[in-house]
């Protein structure tokens, strides 16, 4: 049952991916960001794959793309998950976003966005989620130091 | 809270009575604290343990607390604070009415625990005075107990102006 | 006071005064009991009705990521300990099964069933947790100190076993930290029977209860449809009506071999995901009781050098044993290159682990894919159209855990 997804969606995708990999129960495709939004309502409308996980990024810093963009899918129907993943370049690192597909993918872009500096194209709502307003920078880029802070409230003494 | 400014010094016939006054007041106000639970994290789940039975803070006066700033006078932060609740709990603090005492509950709230990193405070001093720092990740009930009684003593030790030059 | 420069606001909210005749703006929170100081509800009222509800959170971000990629991937068990503080034992499991998968190690039988009963016992702990709390905001304080009356003997015996009564960093890669101390299943039984009557006692003051039917029922009503679409799973997703739970649909740990029911609802509002919540309670201590006669004796952790600590009298005799308990504290334990997505049915729903390994004992990224995260991202949906009270028993059902929501 589940073999038999994961094997539909590489007959049908197989080809047009630039790579499809099985490694530990979950299918990962790595996709070009062209690409991201046919391949996500592919999932979702004829695969099942109805529950949007989580999207989030990985900083590779002496890689040119510079970031994956990875998503997670799951299907209620198959228990089955699939790893999209794409490549940005750091001097333009954006991709269509998925909140009019999944409305679950709001929050998660606006994390991505605010932590890697991902931009999606088509979500107009990516302010701040978990850090604030005036925050400078993308903490969890390689290259943000851990301890730099930036206080909202001035110290005493 | 031993030197005593000059325009305040009562006459020396009368110091016995500012004296009882001061050991009354201090009597009714440690126990009935109103404490503000400013509560975030991990170690609210002591918190509530320490609020209800078997450990029980309604033995010590300490069991109502109030949401409302003007309303406490025990500001206790529970849990860690980062920057971004970080001018919130100023402005709680500043909004609450003298007296008030500040508990730093927590490892976090006392010196950021073990996050030290760009997101959370080291510690609610550096914003906000605080008068009792009760460590432990999180602490287990007795400690905070202790750290009650132990703000209890300094309140009943205290001196207590009724009349002060801003009042 | 007024030389003072104002404190900065920290958020920009979606909308602003006067966009609609005869509204107003109203801030709910962060520092507020009902939203569990974490967050923070800017809401549009027409009288006392929610029109538009923006709510933020972030006022619990702690860098957990950010922390992770300085430690070892023993070392940062503490801080996974920390993300739903209220079942700090599935984290630590969930977290310690991803890498144990990405290692290739596998558990030892009683490990494997000990996991699943600490597992369960921390889910009871949680949804205690959350429904006292609800009840607790809508007044029944006499519910609130029997359900953390009852919390409160886990907890204890929890740290006779763990060390610790709230967050215990207790999960181990390739096992746990110790095993069970005589006469803990004995005590485990004393509790359960403690629960039996505390939380029937629980059920004859709120199930039926006038006050609570209303305010509870036809509130925060959520379709299945729209829970799915907007990436809730657990609890809440179950009290729409479908019984999805990765114990049953994709098992792990000891599930398979157990008997249990999926609890779903029937409408998905407030009443439902309460009702779910006690009866998942119910179904976990079934499942405890079937655990403490299935305990396999054995040892506790695997014995693999590349993860578990060599046996003390080892380490103090033999150089081979010394050097390994050195390197293990000092760089890590060595996970090969690669990464994995893997998830548990933690208390909240489905609790992810999305780790990256370029080999080396220090992780590249370990990121938390938290229920709470996607639940406050649709929980605006449950509160527009209802009354503004209704917001304090909505959030409540939803159950945020701040530490999870935000890491």
């Amino acid at each position: 049952m589940a073999g038999g997804v994961h094997d539909r969606i590489v007959a049908r995708w197989g080809a047009e991916v630039l790579e499809a990999t099985m490694a530990h129960g979950l299918l990962g495709l790595v996709v070009e960001p062209a690409r991201i939004a046919d391949v996500a309502r592919s999932l979702k409308c004829d695969f099942g794959f109805d529950l949007l996980l989580d999207i989030t990024a990985v900083d590779w810093p002496e890689r040119t793309p510079r970031f994956d963009v990875v998503y997670h899918f799951y299907s209620t129907t198959d228990f089955v998950r699939v790893r999209l993943k794409t490549q940005v370049p750091a001097d333009a690192p954006v991709v269509d976003s998925l909140a009019a597909l999944y409305n679950a993918a709001r929050f998660p872009e606006r994390e991505c966005h605010e932590m890697y500096g991902i931009g999606f194209r088509g979500n107009h709502d990516l302010r701040p989620i978990l850090l604030y307003e005036g925050f400078v920078g993308h903490p969890l880029r390689k290259d943000y130091p851990k301890h730099r802070e930036q206080p909202l409230v001035p110290y005493l003494k | 809270m031993n030197s005593v400014p000059k325009h305040e010094r009562s006459p020396s016939p009368l110091e016995y009575l500012t004296t009882k006054k001061d050991e009354f007041v201090g009597w009714a106000r440690k126990f009935s604290l109103f404490p503000y639970p400013f509560v975030t994290a991990c170690c609210a789940m002591e918190f509530m343990a320490v609020s209800s039975t078997p450990y029980d803070t309604d033995r010590f006066g300490a069991a109502l607390p109030r949401f409302s700033p003007r309303q406490s006078d025990l500001l206790m932060v529970v849990g860690t604070i980062n920057h971004k609740q970080a001018p919130v709990l100023r402005r709680v603090y500043e909004q609450m009415c003298e007296p008030k005492w500040v508990i730093a509950f927590g490892a976090c709230a006392t010196s950021g625990g073990f996050y030290q990193n760009y997101a959370a405070l080291a510690g609610i001093d550096k914003i906000i005075p605080v008068d009792l720092y009760i460590p432990g990740c999180p602490p287990r009930p007795e400690m905070v107990i202790d750290g009650i009684m132990k703000l209890q003593d300094r309140i009943a030790r205290d001196r207590h102006p009724i009349f002060t030059e801003k009042f | 006071m007024s030389d003072r420069p104002p404190l900065p606001n920290p958020i920009r909210p979606a909308f602003a005064p006067g966009e609609h005749e005869g509204t107003s703006i109203v801030n709910i929170g962060p520092s507020h009991p009902a939203t569990h100081g974490t967050v923070q509800i800017v809401a549009e009222l027409s009288g006392e009705r929610i029109l538009r509800a923006d709510v933020h959170c972030g006022y619990l971000h702690r860098g957990f990521e950010k922390e992770c990629e300085s430690h070892t991937w023993h070392n940062l068990i503490p801080y996974v300990d920390r993300l739903n503080y209220c079942s700090a034992l599935i984290n630590d499991f969930a977290y310690c099964d991803a890498v144990e998968r990405l290692m290739g190690i596998e558990i030892t039988p009683r490990c494997r069933y000990l996991r699943t009963l600490l597992a369960e016992y921390s889910r009871v702990a949680d949804h205690l947790t959350c429904n006292a709390a609800m009840l607790m905001e809508l007044g029944a304080m006499t519910a609130f100190l029997y359900l953390v009356m009852l919390r409160d003997y886990i907890y204890e015996h929890l740290a006779a076993v763990t060390g610790a009564r709230v967050t215990y960093s207790f999960g181990r890669i390739g096992g746990l930290a110790n095993d069970l101390p005589d006469g803990w299943l004995e005590r485990l039984e004393w509790i359960l029977g403690q629960y039996d009557e505390f939380v029937g006692r629980v059920h004859g003051l709120v199930d039926r209860n006038r006050i609570f039917i209303d305010r509870l029922r036809d509130v925060g009503v959520l379709t299945t449809a729209d829970a799915i679409d907007w990436g809730y799973t657990g609890p809440v997703l179950r009290s729409t009506g479908v019984p999805r739970d990765l114990r049953k649909d994709t098992p792990y740990l000891a599930y398979a071999e157990l008997d249990f029911e999926v609890p779903v609802g029937i409408k998905g509002d407030n009443y439902d995901r309460y009702y779910v919540r006690m009866c998942e309670m119910d179904e976990s201590v079934h499942m405890i009781r079937q655990l403490a006669g299935l305990l396999p004796p054995g040892p506790i952790s695997v014995d693999d050098r590349r993860c578990t600590l060599p046996p003390k009298h080892l380490v103090y005799t033999e150089i081979e044993s010394l050097i390994n308990h050195f390197k293990l504290i000092i760089d890590g334990p060595q996970v090969p290159a690669g990464e994995i997505y893997s998830a548990h049915e933690g208390a909240n729903g489905e609790l992810g682990f999305y780790i990256v390994s370029t080999g080396g004992g220090v992780p590249y990224k370990v990121h938390c894919r938290a229920p709470s995260f996607a639940h406050v991202g649709g929980i605006h949906r449950l509160l527009e159209g209802y009354q503004l009270a209704d917001l304090v028993p909505t959030f409540g059902s939803v159950n945020m855990i701040g530490g999870e929501c935000d890491r």
